[in-house]
């Protein structure tokens, strides 16, 4: 018999069954389900509609966020966050309120942990395979059935090896690497697939890092990014008092690949996506004169505590750009908290930004800093498609937060490692 | 039955589908669907017809989870979404609330052609070009989701999730 992915290992793990192989149709169990307040309404009347099942049998591994837009602007968006924080209150389900963080970084502070498989009603969900674990993205209607019947169905999917291969460079930051492999792979490069992400410039990477690779997979149109767990793994575990749940879980030496890419992470420089797709990618060097009118530091893609940490390194005793909007949103009210004891947010602030509280922010175009006409943004997450900020009049450009710290004081797209 | 074609470009996202400034109305679908896809065009949602068809390039419903996307597309009362290709949760939500996407070669389609779908036997039918475009049948899960009308009714059908 050959040997397995990390896909397959960890999906054969919840069939009860013998061997599972790519392209093999399966049902599987479920480790933790978690919905939002963009989704929740729904999926919460889906779960009410569906007879079979029961909601009692996993409540303190069923999750609700209110993330996607806090604090609410509207009295819709109010209700809808009301619907989500009672049903979670009045059945025992575990409620990650407003102002707690985007689900994502949640998830992977307090919950996921390696060999664990995890849906979620958001397409990100495919984040916590930085920590070894199979996680991948649904809509509501089969959340509500994984959240009532404790289990799935999956295709298995075939795996892509990305070698990351040298080290990187300073300034070449995780964000770097995964727009490369982007536009390397295309939009649909990757569509049904799983990801796995090794080599090097993985071994050196910490967890931080390598959530914003896997975070990313999907747009590629991925199933899942994952990576091996190991010592880094479990110190990261550590670090968030959950080391007890550390496993060591690698991909068989001999596993079926589909296919197989490498970069040589030694020759990157900074990456930008230009409007309007992640896998739009150039070299910093190749994006000159583009004057932005805005910078949004935020989202599950980035935003931990080591992105602030470069961040506030880049600021320090530095201002933003005359006119410029700049817009710092930490990705949990842990990674904020630890932003004011060392300083960041004092350093942030003396730079012109305005520091919001943890949420997905700008990147989903729901709440403050939407952007005017015609005005451009440089941002830190995930998605520039048209509109998604919430003015299609508008641009996006995609880079680390390192490249959009450095673009907020120039003004304009600016290479980070002048400033590093 | 007939309806026309609507022809859309390669990877249209979900935020163009349903954009994300819109959240506000995601428990408020009819107002929500009054918005399906204007981005892209903004005719599409002030004259699509009972029975029209979207017909896309490669990778429609890229991006989100949302699935708002296919359901508002549905209550424009649009028969099916064909494509080249699908972004795979767009293509799962679809089929979970009843919504055939097909894939097949969209090329061949232009805007505003007459179609018919014809499920049983795996084919669009393009009726002002007079051509059928057959498409694989889909996997054997998935058509028995469809055939019950989305997966909550083939749920309770039999009480649990099975594999077809």
């Amino acid at each position: 018999m050959s040997g397995k992915t990390l896909a397959e290992k960890i999906i054969q793990s919840h069939t009860g069954a013998g061997s599972v192989s790519a392209g093999e149709v399966v049902i599987v169990k479920v480790d933790y389900t978690f919905s939002h307040d963009a989704a929740g309404p729904l999926l919460i009347n889906q779960v009410n509609k569906l007879k079979a099942g029961s909601m009692d049998t996993a409540k303190d591994k069923t999750i609700f966020f209110i993330d996607h837009a806090v604090p609410s602007p509207t009295k819709e968006l109010s209700n809808d966050q009301a619907t989500v924080r009672n049903y979670a209150m009045n059945n025992g389900m575990v409620l990650s309120d407003a102002g707690n963080g985007i689900c994502h970084q949640v998830m992977a502070e307090d919950y996921s942990a390696p060999g664990d498989l995890i849906v979620g009603t958001d397409s990100h969900t495919c984040t916590s395979g930085g920590l070894g674990a199979f996680a991948t993205g649904m809509g509501a209607t089969d959340i509500a059935v994984a959240m009532k019947l404790r289990k799935t169905w999956l295709r298995v999917p075939e795996t892509m090896k990305v070698n990351l291969t040298g080290h990187s460079p300073r300034g070449v930051f995780a964000k770097d690497l995964i727009l490369k492999v982007l536009s390397m792979l295309g939009a649909d490069g990757a569509t049904y697939k799983s990801l796995e992400f090794e080599g090097s410039a993985i071994d050196e990477l910490d967890v931080y890092g390598r959530l914003t690779l896997t975070n990313m997979a999907v747009e590629a149109g991925a199933k899942t990014g994952i990576i091996a767990s190991d010592q880094r793994t479990r110190q990261y575990l550590k670090e968030f008092g959950r080391e007890d749940q550390w496993k060591e879980i690698r991909a068989d030496s001999d596993a079926i690949y589909e296919s197989e890419i490498t970069l040589n992470t030694s020759e990157l420089e900074p990456q930008v996506a230009l409007p309007s797709s992640p896998d739009n990618v150039k070299p910093i060097s190749e994006v000159k004169d583009v004057k932005v009118n805005e910078v949004f530091i935020g989202s599950c893609t980035n935003t931990r505590i080591e992105d602030m940490r470069v961040v506030a390194k880049i600021f320090k005793d530095r201002q933003k750009a005359k006119g410029l909007k700049l817009i710092v949103t930490p990705s949990s009210q842990k990674v904020y908290i630890r932003c004011i004891k060392e300083g960041i947010v004092e350093t942030l602030m003396n730079a012109g930004a305005i520091v919001t509280p943890a949420g997905c922010g700008v990147c989903f175009g729901a709440l403050g800093g939407i952007p005017a006409d015609n005005d451009v943004i440089f941002s830190s997450s995930n998605r520039n498609f048209p509109g998604r900020t919430g003015n299609p009049k508008a641009q996006t450009y995609l880079g680390s937060p390192a490249t959009a710290a450095a673009t907020a004081i120039r003004g304009y797209v600016a290479d980070p490692r002048e400033f590093l | 039955m007939s309806g026309r074609a609507w022809k859309f470009k390669d990877n249209i996202s979900t935020d163009e589908i349903s954009p994300g400034r819109f959240v506000g109305l995601r428990s408020n679908l009819p107002e929500l669907a009054k918005h399906t896809l204007e981005d892209s065009r903004e005719d599409f949602p002030l004259e699509v017809r009972e029975g029209d068809f979207v017909v896309a390039g490669k990778n429609f419903g890229m991006g989100s989870s949302r699935e708002q996307a296919p359901i508002i597309i549905k209550m424009c009362g649009v028969r099916a979404v064909l494509a080249q290709s699908f972004a795979r949760i767009f293509y799962r939500n679809a089929i979970n609330i009843g919504m055939p996407a097909i894939v097949c070669d969209t090329t061949r389609i232009d805007e505003g052609d007459v179609l018919e779908l014809d499920l049983s036997n795996a084919r669009v039918i393009d009726t002002t070009k007079s051509i059928e475009l057959k498409f694989p049948r889909m996997s054997k899960t998935m058509e028995a989701i469809l055939k019950e009308g989305g997966l909550l009714p083939y749920v309770e059908k039999y009480g649990d999730l099975l594999l077809a």
